[in-house]
């Protein structure tokens, strides 16, 4: 049901260790992320489905993997996926030559690919919830389109009540999207939801936890 | 279950394990194919190396600060306010401000994953990136400020924002005391990385 990923709420991870620190701590997780981007160009995929492939790498990778380790070997695994590269490229090591396709991102288009970024809002269907309103997350937190497909809805949330906080307009339901299934844009809340609900207990009563919930995720509760 | 990879057999694991030279690897067998252009990735790491950084997030708040129809305009309509500074784009297509008050501080996590505010903030820090920060802070969230210095008065409550959509939040801090008169360049330095996530407040530059 749930996948190492999903971690909000887990006991034993230790303290968080806040420093002072450069962008890239060294050089290869600058090239991971410059040819993570670059490579995200062609447009075989989606941000649902690089995340999925991040998400679907083995609790024990996960779990060893450093942040752009997680990156590198999920954009290897979609890079076969899709067909860009073979496995006998990564075990050869080697690759023949061959020119610039079309679609390869030159430097001189860097700055307006990224300024132009990929929005998610889309036309899409009017929202059924107003602000106030009290909604459930469904329970359990799970893809009902692909079983052990992408979601977004964390485990912890999930099966509480919380209220609208607002309405962000429709955008692509990553459920679908990842899946290449479709974008199916839907309407997008902000919901809170009370720190004790979710946890037993709050640190402080009145403390809040707030998701971004599409509204296949949620239902109304009365 | 779909698309799922193994440890032992998914593509990934035919390259060397050293993360360094799997890199390497990968990036020389993508441009060999074609696929993608050194000039590009050096240019991508350029930009968030030196041109995009927490620096563009404090002019939004500095300019918060002092100008009250700024303020307006981002409380109204942020995504228009952020194409018009030329903060739009990757990882910021759909940006809201959160405005901490004397009622409530506010902070960011992505639990998912590594969402951020990329524009306006720049790459995520490691720790922003972390299990610890991510499997803690939407449960106990003055546990893990007080880890970076930071004690909330009684009188505020804690709202977490979990990032699990393609909102990116910037925190507005309040404007702290001692900044009375400072114009926005003179604020800026106030404005520290951590006071736009939630893990720190404005500080007195050095």
């Amino acid at each position: 049901m749930t996948r190492v990923h999903d971690m909000g709420g887990r006991y034993g991870d230790g303290p968080v260790a806040p420093g002072p620190e450069p962008v890239f701590a060294t050089d290869w997780h600058a090239r991971a992320l410059g040819v993570t981007l670059a490579l995200g160009a062609h447009g075989k995929w989606n941000i649902d489905a690089s995340r999925f492939a991040r998400e679907c790498l083995s609790p024990k990778d996960y779990t060893r993997f450093s942040y752009y380790e997680k990156w590198i070997s999920a954009l290897a695994d979609m890079a076969v996926e899709h067909g860009m590269i073979t496995r006998a490229d990564l075990a050869d090591g080697v690759a023949d030559q061959a020119p610039m396709a079309d679609k390869t991102l030159r430097a001189e288009n860097v700055a307006a690919t990224l300024a132009r970024g990929g929005p998610s809002a889309r036309p899409g269907p009017a929202p059924i919830f107003a602000v106030g309103d009290a909604v459930r997350a469904r329970l359990p937190a799970r893809n009902v389109i692909v079983p052990g497909g992408h979601t977004r809805l964390p485990a912890y949330a999930a099966g509480h009540v919380g209220r609208v906080l607002a309405r962000r307009g429709a955008h692509v339901l990553p459920d679908s999207n990842a899946h290449f299934l479709g974008e199916a844009p839907q309407p997008l809340y902000t919901v809170v939801f009370s720190a004790g609900d979710l946890w037993g207990m709050a640190e402080r009563p009145g403390d809040e936890v707030t998701l971004d919930l599409w509204e296949s995720y949620l239902e109304p509760c009365a | 279950m779909p698309h799922d990879h193994h440890d032992h057999d998914d593509p990934h694991s035919l390259l060397p394990p050293d993360p360094a030279l799997r890199v390497r690897a990968l990036e020389t067998i993508l441009t060999r194919k074609g696929l993608i252009d050194p000039a590009a990735v050096d240019e991508i790491i350029d930009t968030y190396q030196h041109k995009v950084g927490p620096q563009n997030g404090a002019r939004v708040v500095a300019r918060a600060w002092s100008d009250p129809a700024f303020m307006a305009a981002l409380r109204s309509d942020p995504s228009k306010v952020m194409d018009d500074m030329g903060l739009a784009g990757r990882q910021g297509e759909h940006v809201v401000v959160v405005e901490n008050t004397p009622a409530q501080h506010n902070v960011v996590v992505c639990t998912l994953c590594s969402c951020y505010p990329w524009p306006l903030l720049g790459i995520p820090p490691a720790w922003y990136k972390s299990d610890a920060y991510r499997a803690r802070v939407v449960r106990e969230p003055r546990a893990v400020l007080a880890e970076f210095g930071v004690t909330l008065p009684d009188a505020q409550t804690v709202r977490v924002w979990d990032s699990t959509a393609e909102i990116r939040y910037l925190v507005l801090p309040m404007r702290p005391a001692g900044t009375e008169g400072l114009d926005e360049d003179a604020l800026i330095p106030w404005i520290t990385r951590n006071s736009m996530i939630g893990t720190g407040l404005p500080e007195a530059p050095a």
